[in-house]
């Protein structure tokens, strides 16, 4: 049987790892290399690096100075994770499991870079609203199986409706999230992360409504995100909201064994998962 | 003689993670569509990701088919193919027309039947496999693997002494196989953790 996946979600910005929450406020959670094999050792199925340095620049004093004080990694040259696709890379030699990589990706050679440097799938979301052809082109150059387009979803107060929004959030395209995630799959999308970002770091638990419409709309994987405070979160998803997988980022920043407790739990409501 | 590995870069997948998991198990492995690369090596992998047609149409335009048939078939050189890379050792393959393989092992690839069903495709994810217990691939398995897969079609070979281990994905599918030198799988086991670094490891010792 096919067990049920769940994804730890790692947001760079300037080149540390960051929590999130609303999209909005963002804090220093570590070094981008330390967590790969923690995560690897603890059964983790995969994980998604997502690149939100908003400003173009990396602060490679930021990245040095958490960097330089994980006692793991004090032989990393600053130069050397100066960028994502360098992050990628050394997260990729240590990265046993499937490894997903997104933020930023604008042309099918941001996609091929990434890939070179041992991304296993990217994650696609502003271009892909600005230009839905793209979906098209990049799955048909690299296969469906490596390309997941991301949907952020908000309630918009103006129009009294949840639309799908682009550039990491801040813009709203009036699309409606159903039609969205149909026509992502029609494109040609192997997967969709589908990311509340209402719910982003309020750990209220997934938009179950949206999701569960979502999932039964498509017929390729739904990945839900965004929300997740306790284990009972996951097996909502799962069960009431009807993902194929689950994903979650800042439930497994801050405890230790997170990953192992959270599958154990996740086994012992009756979802397969593996341990 | 040490092991040596030669990845057969054929301009398709990411070749990259399959030498990450050959480095983390200290294997000297390089990456090449070099002639003499190939020859010298002991350990052949042929990795890949996507469709039949293009992968086929990848190995002739750097004329490897040729290269390939003489090590495996003639110098029963090792051989290790991974996803679309064990969907080329059947003699045909049915993805999106009909194209003929590389042929080592009788047999063609259909897509997953999901009629019955309702699965979604592709197959994404972890499955438990089962496995037969006289092979070289599968060998010391404590408990049943799980390995991660992404495909939407699958290996159907003539002869069922060649499979070496089954999933279920709405019907069985051939996750392993194993026929003299030649070995497949159908997982990723460059990305199926320590029960993929198990065959990886299995296969260098073969």
């Amino acid at each position: 049987m096919l067990k049920t996946r769940l994804i730890p979600v790692l947001l760079l910005k300037n080149g540390v790892l960051v929590r999130s929450r609303l999209f909005s406020f963002h804090q220093l959670t570590g070094d981008p290399l330390g967590q790969v094999e923690r995560f690897t050792s603890w059964k983790a199925d995969e994980l998604i690096y997502l690149n939100i340095t908003r400003d173009g620049g990396y602060d490679s004093m930021a990245t040095m100075s958490v960097i330089g004080s994980a006692t793991s990694h004090k032989d990393v040259l600053s130069s050397k994770v100066n960028n994502f696709a360098d992050v990628i890379r050394c997260v990729s030699e240590k990265c046993m499991i499937p490894l997903t990589a997104g933020g930023g990706i604008r042309t099918l050679d941001d996609i091929q870079m990434l890939l070179k440097n041992g991304a296993d799938k990217v994650s696609i979301n502003t271009k892909a609203l600005d230009d839905s052809d793209f979906i098209k082109k990049a799955s048909q150059r690299f296969g469906s199986q490596c390309i997941v387009v991301s949907v952020d979803v908000k309630f918009n107060v103006d129009s009294g409706k949840k639309e799908v929004y682009a550039h990491f959030g801040k813009e709203s395209t009036s699309r409606d999230p159903i039609e969205w995630c149909f026509e992502v799959a029609r494109r040609g999308a192997g997967e969709i992360l589908l990311n509340s970002i209402d719910r982003d770091g309020t750990g209220e638990g997934y938009d179950l409504e949206l999701l569960r419409k979502v999932s039964e709309c498509v017929n390729i994987p739904v990945i839900a995100l965004g929300g997740v405070g306790t284990f009972e979160h996951l097996m909502e998803g799962i069960k009431i909201g009807k993902a194929s997988a689950v994903a979650a980022a800042n439930i497994f920043h801050f405890t230790e064994l997170s990953v192992i407790n959270a599958k154990k739990y996740m086994k012992s409501v009756g979802i397969d998962v593996r341990i | 003689m040490s092991p040596q590995v030669c990845i057969i870069d054929y301009g398709i997948g990411n070749v990259g993670s399959v030498k990450n998991a050959l480095q983390f198990l200290g294997v000297s492995t390089v990456i090449s569509s070099d002639k003499k690369m190939i020859q010298e090596a002991t350990h052949l992998i042929l990795p890949g990701v996507g469709s039949f047609g293009d992968g086929m149409r990848n190995l002739k335009e750097r004329n490897l088919v040729d290269i390939l048939k003489e090590e495996v078939i003639v110098n029963k050189k090792k051989i290790l193919g991974i996803c679309l890379g064990m969907q080329l050792f059947a003699s045909h393959g049915f993805e999106h027309g009909e194209f003929e393989g590389l042929d080592f092992i009788s047999g063609k690839i259909i897509q997953i039947d999901i009629t019955q069903s309702k699965l979604r495709l592709p197959h994404i994810g972890w499955n438990n496999v089962t496995v037969v217990d006289d092979k070289v691939i599968t060998k010391s398995f404590e408990q049943e693997p799980i390995f991660y897969f992404v495909h939407s079609f699958h290996f159907i070979p003539e002869e069922r002494s060649v499979v070496a281990g089954i999933c279920t994905y709405g019907h069985d599918i051939v996750a392993l196989v194993e026929s003299g030198n030649i070995f497949g799988t159908q997982f990723h086991p460059e990305k199926s953790h320590v029960d993929g670094l198990h065959v990886l490891k299995n296969f260098i010792n073969a």
